[in-house]
């Protein structure tokens, strides 16, 4: 309302400069420029074609290599099993095998409980490069003109939280995709179990990405982030069912799965893809999901608007 | 006229509220600045209590050595540096209560390059444009004449890694100017340019405040840049506002003209004879040359002959030099070359890499 009088006031009074002042209507409010910034970060993305390229391949390396090289389903499987003066046949050991599977990760195969759990991983990595892009933008002076501008700053890290979900939901589509061609299992396959699975995901990344713009919000140092990412990816990863199954880990570790969101994210996933037993209902794993996303996205936005300017 | 404006705008939150006052008058003022101070480490000033006025359709010089509390300043007026203490008023708008008025009625062109180098250059400036939220069937064809304006329409659709640093220059200047701002802020618009570039972007700048009729607030390190393009001049150093004038107040300032005379070996001091002729400030004898301080050096330059030759004396040489303004900047600003730890703390990313450690 103060901008409207403002030009107002320009028009009225500076007659000369109609034609530079010959305003026009602008959006006002407090939340756009969301769509501006995620898109430049987007078109970093999906307009670098060796980083589209990296981004494809990593997941199917990742599920190469961690789905089908632990292959946990043959430790049951051919001759290993032959214990003197007992003859097992066969098939009493195949289907023990599948028991044991069907109970321990709640799938037949352990690549499917992998694939899912991967999808969650991927996402999280996205995640995680969201704050080495803001510390880029503070070195780069891009945030000094952002700051410059009539954008909130609280809608800055809210681009980030974006261009991270985009990409992050991109990526676990891709890794579907591949882990479908490579043998996981669609029998539980449906349009809203795979809708829920990127809901799910879409909260998880919306949630990380944000905290780790908050920890960027005052750093100049990109070394710092990758140092602060290093040190928690793979703890976050591990502490949670994304890989292996919480209830076979040891009691300490367990409170830890218990809160790690990843946990809730991979949960919807398997129960929702894989139809798989979960560690909670699907009603209270959306619910812990979406406050943390909630509750991380509105702190990033409180964070930035009282710390991106000193 | 220009005080009811400073009233109203000094207690903007009312006016913003009350739709049915009539409209006030627009301050002739677009920048006053009272007793603006930043600091970083709550001990020393970056910038020291600082105040001045810029009026409209001027181009006002911001001079000072590295560190002297330049990009500070520049950054807390263009809303991106919080002042610790002091306050100001930019196009009317206060600038701590009504920080998202202040961001829309002004442009920044900073020091560096902050154009996104992975996008061109129209890109760049369509994206400017979103930061103001103008809507792309008005940004498009703004875009298009500002990338003509700074000569750049041929290279828009190059990502802007390629662009040489003149150009990305002049695309920062077409960024600052997106939103049309009454107030535009120049940081070192030439620093580094060739003397093409240089050339182009100060006639972008006397356009901008003759067609445009637009205030820019530039800062700058080239003398005869601010002697040729402002109309007023401050001084700072140490944080601390030195002198605020017209380039030509500035060097009066100075004590006038120099009028060097050289006479015919002669023993006797005349300098007694100098100093009483109107006009002269000083006057100081080595050897057989007297160094007139003067006012109106034109002037003065013939009395003082007529005097020496009643005297007895033979000039056999005589120099009139105008001070330029770099011995004004000398004089104030001093010799001494400038660390620049006094804005470590500044925002400044050229400066920022190694100077703006984190903060805890």
């Amino acid at each position: 309302m103060a901008q409207q009088e403002t030009e107002a006031q320009r028009a009225a009074n500076h007659p000369s400069l109609s034609t530079l002042e010959r305003e026009a209507p602008v959006n006002e409010s407090p939340l756009h420029g969301i769509w501006a910034l995620t898109n430049r970060d987007l078109k970093k993305w999906y307009k670098d074609s060796l980083m589209l390229l990296l981004s494809l391949i990593q997941p199917v390396l990742w599920l190469g290599l961690f789905g089908k090289a632990m292959n946990f389903g043959a430790i049951f499987t051919g001759s290993s099993f032959n214990i003197p003066g007992l003859n097992i046949p066969k098939q009493v050991l195949n289907s023990l095998a599948s028991q044991v599977m069907q109970q321990t990760f709640g799938t037949t195969d352990y690549f499917s409980f992998l694939a899912v759990g991967m999808l969650s991983f991927i996402s999280l990595f996205m995640a995680m490069s969201s704050g080495n892009s803001l510390v880029w933008d503070r070195r780069l002076g891009f945030l000094n003109k952002e700051l410059s501008t009539p954008l909130s700053r609280g809608v800055i890290p809210l681009g980030k939280v974006f261009a991270a979900i985009v990409r992050g939901l991109t990526q676990a589509a891709i890794v579907l995709v591949i882990a479908v061609l490579l043998g996981l299992s669609t029998s539980h396959f449906s349009v809203v179990g795979i809708l829920g699975t990127f809901a799910a995901l879409f909260l998880m990344v919306m949630g990380f990405s944000a905290f780790f713009v908050m920890l960027a919000v005052r750093s100049t140092n990109q070394d710092t982030q990758i140092m602060i990412v290093n040190l928690l990816n793979l703890p976050l990863l591990f502490a949670s069912n994304a890989m292996f199954p919480a209830k076979f880990m040891p009691g300490w570790l367990q409170p830890v799965v218990q809160v790690n969101p990843i946990s809730y994210a991979t949960d919807i996933s398997r129960q929702l893809l894989l139809g798989s037993s979960g560690m909670a209902s699907l009603g209270f794993d959306f619910v812990y999901l979406g406050s943390f996303a909630v509750l991380l996205t509105v702190l990033g936005m409180v964070v930035s608007w009282r710390f991106l300017s000193r | 006229m220009v005080l009811v404006g400073l009233v109203d705008s000094s207690t903007s939150g009312q006016v913003a509220s009350s739709e049915e006052r009539p409209l006030p008058q627009p301050p002739e003022e677009v920048l006053k600045i009272e007793g603006l101070t930043k600091s970083f480490d709550g001990k020393t000033n970056a910038v020291d209590n600082v105040s001045f006025t810029v009026f409209q359709g001027e181009i006002f010089g911001f001079l000072g050595p590295n560190g002297a509390g330049k990009s500070t300043t520049i950054n807390m007026l263009t809303t991106i540096l919080r002042p610790t203490t002091g306050r100001a008023t930019v196009c009317g708008h206060d600038l701590i209560r009504e920080q998202t008025a202040v961001r829309r009625s002004i442009g920044v062109v900073p020091q560096e390059s902050t154009a996104d180098e992975d996008l061109t250059g129209i890109e760049n400036v369509l994206l400017c444009a979103d930061f103001y939220g103008i809507g792309r069937s008005i940004s498009k064809p703004r875009a298009q004449e500002l990338l003509e304006l700074v000569e750049l329409s041929k290279e828009a659709e190059r990502k802007v890694i390629t662009y040489s640093g003149g150009m990305k220059r002049r695309l920062e200047l077409a960024c600052g100017l997106i939103n049309r701002p009454r107030l535009l802020f120049l940081d070192e618009p030439t620093l580094g340019l060739d003397v093409q570039t240089r050339a182009a972007v100060w006639d972008y700048i006397r356009r901008l405040k003759d067609e445009f009729r637009m205030t820019l607030f530039m800062t700058t390190h080239y003398l005869d840049e601010a002697d040729n393009l402002c109309d007023r001049i401050a001084l700072i150093d140490h944080g601390k506002i030195l002198r605020v004038g017209s380039p030509s107040e500035l060097k009066a300032s100075l004590g006038g003209d120099i009028i060097e005379v050289e006479v015919q070996s002669d023993p006797s001091d005349l300098s007694q004879a100098i100093a009483t002729i109107p006009n002269v400030v000083e006057v100081r004898k080595s050897d057989s040359d007297y160094r007139i301080k003067t006012k109106l050096g034109e002037e003065t330059a013939p009395a003082i002959m007529d005097a020496l030759r009643l005297a007895g004396a033979r000039v056999t040489k005589i120099s009139i030099s105008k001070p330029s303004l770099d011995q004004v900047y000398l004089e104030y600003t001093g010799r001494s070359i400038r660390e620049e730890h006094a804005e470590a703390g500044s925002a400044t990313p050229r400066k920022g890499m190694m100077g703006m450690r984190r903060r805890r």
